[in-house]
């Protein structure tokens, strides 16, 4: 089973988000990084488990970033992933990364490309599908469950107000979400052993990445709680039905 | 030229979140000097009913179950009939499956879960998103040729243009490959309105002490009409099911009303949340640090402020 992980890295999630270049860019200064937390949490460890269910096969982490991306290239690596690559570009767009993806994996055979659902910074959602799409491979998102049965993935489907169970041949294109895998933390010995585990740096292929970010902005940040007294929720009642009229 | 939207129907049904792309889509058409054609896949309950919301047209392609690829080749086959500028879909979990497909297929630029309405900027697009997990908000350029743009739920409430309006339906073939994934189960809940399309939610946290003290969240919630949701911990340790997880890490919502009890609003759970209308939250302690982001506040415990607070809200129901 040859399966390859997909993951971003993006902002720690206690970040304060700010922008610098008249709100053109993200203010990275003093931000740390962390691996997508559904591709980590998520996507890499079933694959992994699935590896060690079959004692056979491998697991590769791909990610399309900058030489900064490494240190949590090698997190990913440490738990358990057993080569990393990096595609060397700022993706730039879903466009942009999902053809980064789908060119190095066209041709390499991979039985299973794992995803997360979305990433925290950009929350697209896009990026998986567009990768299916290019290499013309079924797909399956928000998967809170994927197990196999020789060639066949059965997966859930988390879908509004419920779940589906799908099944679909192999190769396959998966979105991991919540209840896929439980989270692992690396020990020692991953992380010794990750200090010499095959780490290849990639070029990018040149595309047009078709949408940009023209500007950021901050929400609007709330003008001031007005608090009601505990005893009075008829007070309260009225607020939210006279003045938010919500109710 | 024109604009495409998919009218989800999963179930076979028209819901809202069809009818506010639908609207999305009218709105686009209108504002760039064309005609909307609506399109459904599937058994579709409520078709007649989209000239009403400003279809021109209907077109009813046929298919089976769920398939990203076969469905995104339809949407994309009926967009290049159709001579398509944009196309428009619902950020839902079928939306999801299926826009970066389509994006693809089209040639096209893209939006995942769009919060405005888009405004022309040379031959592309500026369309509105939220990124970094609704901490901030980005203005995006779709470049020329075709757009692809996926809206996010609870935020272009459907709107009836034209009461009296007919609806034409014409049924269409596309050519698509066959679905390669098949539906084993369904197991859905029915009656309850999913988290992210939800107008009112009622949320609860570790506050709640424990699963069996749920029941004064659950009698809230009744008398609102409103949703279950919980902060990722209680869904953690299987107090809640995880799909009711929201924040930066579950499900990001947006509706009219969201209820928080006994939730310290940590930055994870406000980012999936603070993009609320309307924020209310009970909590013990004063300098709890979701208040900061409330509209309302009730300092109290909420073992007595929440029944209070039903109690209230049956009172006004019944008198109103
Ligand atoms: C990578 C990462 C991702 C995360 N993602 C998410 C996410 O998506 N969603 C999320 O929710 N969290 C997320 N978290 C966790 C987050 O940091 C907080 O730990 C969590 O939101 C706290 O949950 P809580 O408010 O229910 O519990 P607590 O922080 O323990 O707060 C309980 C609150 O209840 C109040 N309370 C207690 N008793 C009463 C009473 N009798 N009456 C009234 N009030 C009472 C207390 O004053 C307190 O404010 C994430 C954390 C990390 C590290
Ligand atoms: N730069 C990247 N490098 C590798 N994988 C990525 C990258 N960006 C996104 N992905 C993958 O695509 C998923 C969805 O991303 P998005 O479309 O940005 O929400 C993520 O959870 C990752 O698995």
């Amino acid at each position: 089973m040859k399966i390859l992980v997909c993951a971003s890295t993006t902002p720690d999630t206690t970040t304060k988000i700010s922008f610098v270049n008249g709100n053109t860019k993200f203010n990275t200064e003093g931000v740390s990084y962390i691996l997508n937390p559904y591709d980590e949490w998520y996507a890499l460890v079933r694959a992994l488990e699935i590896k060690e269910a079959l004692g056979t096969g491998s697991v590769t982490l791909l990610t399309v970033g900058p030489a900064s991306d490494e240190a949590n290239i090698r997190k990913g690596l440490a738990i358990g992933a057993d080569d990393a690559v990096r595609i060397d570009a700022e993706p730039i767009s879903a466009f942009f990364t999902a053809t980064q993806i789908a060119e190095f994996a066209r041709g390499k055979g991979y039985d299973l490309l794992l995803f997360g659902k979305e990433t925290i910074d950009h929350n697209g959602s896009e990026v998986p599908a567009m990768v299916a799409e290019l290499l013309d491979l079924p797909f399956v998102s928000y998967a809170s469950s994927l197990q196999l049965e020789g060639r066949t993935a059965v997966l859930d489907r988390d879908i509004e107000g419920g779940k589906e169970v799908v099944e679909a041949p192999l190769p396959i294109v998966v979105s991991a979400a919540k209840g896929m895998a439980e989270q692992r933390i690396a020990n020692m010995r991953g992380i010794m052993m990750a200090k010499t585990k095959p780490y290849q740096t990639v070029p990018p292929v040149a595309v047009d990445p078709k949408t940009s970010i023209a500007a950021f902005e901050l929400p609007k940040p709330k003008s001031g709680v007005k608090l009601v007294d505990a005893d009075n929720m008829s007070e309260l009642v009225r607020l939210l039905h006279e003045e938010a009229k919500v109710i | 030229m024109s604009v495409l939207v998919y009218a989800e129907s999963p179930g076979g049904k028209l819901k809202k979140n069809a009818l506010e792309a639908v609207t999305y889509g009218h709105k686009t058409a209108k504002a760039l000097g064309t005609d909307l054609v609506v399109l459904t896949i599937g058994p579709a309950e409520g078709a007649e009913q989209l000239g009403r919301y400003g279809a021109s047209k209907v077109w009813q392609a046929s298919a089976g179950d769920f398939d990203s690829r076969q469905y995104a080749a339809i949407v994309a086959g009926a967009a290049q009939k159709a001579g398509a500028d944009v196309v428009v879909l619902s950020h839902s979990s079928t939306g999801k499956s299926i826009a970066g497909r389509v994006a693809v297929r089209l040639g096209a630029s893209s939006i995942g879960g769009a919060t405005s309405l888009p405004t022309v900027e040379g031959g592309g697009l500026r369309v509105r998103k939220n990124v970094f997990s609704g901490k901030a908000i980005a203005d995006c350029l779709l470049g020329g040729g075709a757009k692809v743009i996926s809206i996010t739920g609870n935020t272009f409430p459907p709107e009836v243009v034209d009461a009296n309006a007919s609806t034409a339906i014409e049924q269409i073939t596309v050519d698509a490959p066959a679905a390669s994934v098949k539906v084993r189960e369904r197991k859905t809940v029915e009656g309850v309105v999913p988290l992210p399309e939800a107008e009112t939610v009622v949320s609860a946290g570790r506050g709640m002490k424990g699963p069996e003290n749920w029941g004064i969240v659950d009698e809230l919630a009744q008398v609102l009409g409103a949703t279950t949701a919980c902060s990722r911990p209680v869904a953690d340790v299987h107090w809640r099911p995880h799909h009711e997880h929201v924040g930066q890490t579950g499900i990001a919502i947006r509706p009219n009303l969201y209820i928080a009890i006994g939730i310290s609003g940590a930055i994870q759970h406000l980012a999936g949340v603070n993009q609320s209308k309307c924020i209310v939250v009970v909590n013990k302690d004063p300098e709890a640090p979701f208040f900061k982001a409330a509209d309302y506040g009730v300092v109290g415990d909420l073992f007595e402020v929440v029944p209070r607070l039903t109690e209230a809200l049956k009172a006004h129901k019944a008198g109103q």
